[in-house]
């Protein structure tokens, strides 16, 4: 963060210009309803993904449930609309809180156990908020539940405008990307850094992990509940199929496609993974017999993520050709 | 003679049938160091891990300085001012040689529930930080990524981080080992600068360093310790040299 | 009375069934410290083969039979493409992987089989109701069928603790799951020690597929269902622990289908009838794991802690 400016600005250049693509994509031809709605989805699956590689990245807690903390907040604004409430002051707090709390609740429990039994966890956690929302009949059970209205703000319906809700969206995004930053960064995240690289050390200076983990947890589960409360906004509609655990693996693998290390990573991944569903769908019916194999090659052949991949490249370029490197040199 | 900094009593552990620690009983004076040596499987990384908290005795009680902390998990022993060095060095690969250090600064200086503030511009954090990397003679090094580090600077870099916790008493478990012979001759330097301002509980095989450094040695022997004495008393004490260190040792 | 006898049988049966897909899943955790999502995958083409090959040759054994040899093929393909690489990866990568090959596997059956679910008849001579069942006590008639199965579910797990504690090749295995270095320094080709208690795995959970075709709907996503049940009794048996597994899984199997069936009936005595079916339906499908939440709460490592720790 004392970095000179230069410096942090090339090392967040790919994050930044992604940022600002999508600040310009509806003036340059992608303003229709039809493009502003996917990358509203990319944007918002962006913000989960940055928070969960908080997580993965941050505190090294690979969740495989954190799709469940957008579906809570999804979730709440459904419950809120059922009930005829749809105050955006009232809505989107309670969405973060419902989300919080759920977070706060499982990962005390999660945060006992570390490395494989860690994923399960999270993983059967989810499950159960899974379950429960399709027991949920009243709001549509396994069905879903399509809203009556996008959330209101101060009884004013901003958000029907597709263009508010992009700049929204991308702001938001923006924000959580920053902040995210800025925690990994402080005191905060210095110890989190520490216990995921050699828990025996923060233990050895007097740093007990755990109250910094679980607030960290919480945190990243906010968040999810923040962007489930957009998603409902964005697609008006909401299933159980939401807090699948695909979803949490959809989710976890944006993070590692863009690149564990950095949080801006987290974007590409969600926007690179979002779009490419989307056009593989429409090129074919059994799309993800070329989605499925992608993924594979990705984790075996980009372990740093998109964010690596230009070095990566380069690197292999150059072994690839001796001559230039000794033009180079 | 002042009170004990550290003091156990009738401390014993057992792993199934076998008996790792078996009734010891010592004690640390401020500003004393205190080795314990003992051949391999004698139980001394055992009993660090006693002492430190990562391991809870079956019997027999820690005081340290003045409270008992028998039950106190390792952390809280830490904050307490109990400062553990390990055997196989345990640093942050991924911070730098400042970093790891200025992470046990912080520890003690104020709340680390601090969520934006970027903490690499902490100047107090880093000044203390600094300070404790320049008495090991790592100063120079302080930007430097841990990983890069050499094997000695690394065990300087444990130093520097248990100073940096502004302890009293510093728990060294071989704090030598894998050392090369300039790297051992630096750290001893720095041992030896370090006695008086803090009490050191010292486990080493270094036989040498040991006799150079140690105000009093018990010698540990399958968990029981068979002698406590000044170094005269155990060079020529007629038990530890059958049990342990052997005619040729002190040839 | 009877009602709870028949739900514990159809629970133990259940059970049986996660054990053999649990079992693999464990010892390929247990020996290779490689999560792999996809063993589901296994349990699906197991009874996507019997159900297919069961009506080309007319018989549901035949088909089960000739489902082994398949699973341990795919099983040796996806290990030779994609898991060999995977096991000097961290566990993230690991699970993303096997997602992927999720994926691909499922909707190539969705491509080759449809998404509606085939239906697969209990084995001629075997069929349930009164002509094919067994009358376990007075007045109650069990399908002979799902006893078949519990049989099985008897004789795998005292084989394969033959085989784990008696052979060589299992004593292999126990030494590579707690000391994988010493066992290469040994000499042993801990490669082919992988790759054949891979395929060992793969054809135990091909096989429970085959054995499940009959009673639960074969589709595309019931491999994703019984995995994550799988881990489940993983986790609370403890990582790499075969009797765990064992003990676990029938557990896990007895609690959900007991569940299912009682606890309605039993909300019924605090709430209206048709808030009870619901809460009660609800409550069952997240009782097992509301039990391995508890139970990871006090005993962090699973019931049997052994073998690798996590």
């Amino acid at each position: 963060m004392t970095a000179p400016f230069h410096k942090t600005l090339r090392k967040h250049a790919l994050a930044l210009v992604t940022l600002l693509a999508l600040a310009a994509a509806p003036f340059l031809g992608f303003g229709d309803g039809f493009a502003l709605s996917l990358l509203a989805r990319a944007m918002i699956l962006g913000m989960a993904a940055v928070s969960l590689s908080l997580l993965v990245g941050g505190a090294g807690l690979v969740s495989l449930g954190h799709a469940a903390t957008m579906g809570i907040g999804a979730y709440t604004v459904v419950a809120f609309d059922a009930a005829g409430i749809s105050e955006g002051l009232i809505v989107f707090p309670a969405a973060i809180a419902a989300a919080a709390a759920y977070a706060l609740v499982t990962g005390a429990v999660s945060l006992r156990t570390s490395g494989v039994h860690f994923i399960m966890i999270t993983l059967a956690f989810g499950q159960m908020a899974f379950f429960t929302t399709s027991s949920f009949s009243s709001l549509g059970g396994d069905d879903g539940y399509t809203l009556y209205a996008r959330t209101e703000w101060l009884g004013t319906r901003i958000l029907d405008s597709r263009l508010t809700f992009h700049f929204l969206c991308l702001g938001l995004l923006a924000l959580v990307w920053v902040g995210g930053g800025l925690l990994l960064g402080s005191r905060f995240g210095r110890v989190l850094r520490a216990a995921r690289e050699n828990p025996q050390r923060a233990l050895a200076v007097g740093f007990q992990p755990y109250p910094y983990r679980l607030v960290a947890y919480v945190m990243a589960g906010a968040v999810g509940g923040l962007a489930g409360a957009l998603l409902a906004n964005a697609t008006e509609f909401v299933s159980p199929a939401l807090l699948s655990w695909t979803r949490s693996g959809e989710l976890l693998f944006m993070v590692i496609l863009g690149g564990v290390g950095q949080l801006g990573g987290a974007i590409l991944g969600a926007l690179a993974i979002v779009l490419l569903e989307e056009s593989l769908s429409h090129l074919m019916v059994y799309w993800r017999l070329v989605f499925g194999p992608l993924l594979v090659l990705s984790v075996l052949f980009l372990p740093d993520g998109l964010v690596g991949a230009p070095l990566r490249l380069r690197a292999a370029f150059r072994f690839a050709s001796p001559k230039r490197r000794n033009a180079d040199a | 003679m002042p009170d004990p900094l550290l003091e156990l009593r009738g401390l014993s552990k057992n792993f199934g049938a076998l008996t790792v620690t078996s009734d010891v009983s010592l004690t640390v004076l401020p500003g004393e160091i205190h080795a314990i040596i003992g051949p391999n499987g004698a139980g001394k990384t055992t009993l660090i891990h006693q002492i430190s908290g990562t391991l809870r005795p079956d019997r027999g009680t820690i005081r340290f300085a003045g409270q008992d902390v028998t039950a106190l998990p390792f952390e809280r022993r830490a904050r307490l001012g109990l400062a553990r060095s390990f055997q196989i060095t345990s640093i942050v690969p991924g911070f730098t040689a400042l970093e790891n250090v200025a992470l046990a600064v912080q520890a003690r200086s104020g709340s680390s529930f601090r969520f934006l503030r970027p903490v690499a511009g902490e100047a107090a954090l880093n000044a203390e930080a600094r300070a404790a990397l320049d008495t090991v003679g790592l100063g120079r090094v302080a930007d430097r990524g841990a990983a890069a580090l050499s094997h000695g600077e690394k065990r300087q870099l444990e130093l520097a981080i248990a100073i940096a916790m502004n302890p009293r008493l510093l728990l060294l478990d071989e704090p030598l080992a894998g050392a090369g012979p300039e790297e051992t001759e630096r750290l001893i330097g720095i041992l030896r600068a370090l006695r008086s301002r803090y009490g050191i509980l010292l486990v080493e095989h270094d036989m040498q360093a040991v006799f150079a450094l140690a105000d009093r040695i018990s010698v540990l022997v399958y968990g029981r310790v068979i002698v406590t004495g000044t170094v005269d008393e155990i060079r020529g004490h007629p038990e530890v040299r059958t049990a342990y260190l052997g005619e040729d040792a002190l040839a | 009375m009877s009602m709870l006898l028949v739900q514990a049988l159809n629970g133990l049966q259940f059970g049986v069934l996660l054990f053999l897909v649990a079992a693999g899943l464990s010892l390929v955790f247990g020996v290779m410290d490689l999560i792999n999502l996809a063993h589901g995958v296994q349990y699906m083409l197991g009874a996507y083969v019997a159900a297919t090959l069961g009506v080309w040759t007319g018989s549901f054994w035949l088909g089960a039979l000739l489902s082994l040899p398949v699973a341990l093929l795919v099983g040796l393909a996806l290990e030779w493409l994609v898991f060999r690489h995977l096991y000097r990866r961290d566990h993230l990568s690991q699970v993303l992987a096997t997602f992927g090959v999720i994926l691909t596997v499922e909707e190539a059956t969705r491509a080759l089989w449809g998404s509606a679910p085939q239906t697969v008849l209990e084995p001629s001579g075997l069929t349930g109701g009164p002509m094919g069942g067994v009358e376990i006590v007075a007045g109650l008639i069990y399908p002979t069928y799902r006893l078949v199965i519990i049989g099985v579910g008897i004789v795998v797990p005292l084989l394969l603790w033959f085989l784990v504690e008696r052979t060589r090749a299992g004593m292999l295995v126990r030494a590579g799951a707690t000391h994988p270095a010493m066992v290469s320094a040994l000499g042993v080709d801990i490669r082919r020690l992988f790759t054949v208690v891979f395929a060992f795995g793969a054809m135990l959970a091909g096989f429970a597929g085959a054995l499940a075709s009959p009673i639960f709907p074969v589709a595309p996503g019931m491999g994703d269902t019984v995995l994550i049940l799988c881990f489940v009794v993983i986790v609370i048996g403890g990582v790499g622990s075969i009797r765990g597994a064992f003990i676990a899984a029938l557990l896990v199997g007895l609690l959900d289908s007991v569940g299912r069936a009682m606890l309605p009936d039993l909300l019924r005595l605090v709430l209206d009838p048709s808030s009870a079916r619901q809460t009660g339906a609800a409550l069952a499908s997240m009782l097992v794991y509301i039990v391995m939440a508890a139970i990871l709460f006090f005993r962090p490592a699973g019931l049997f802690p052994g073998g690798r720790s996590a």
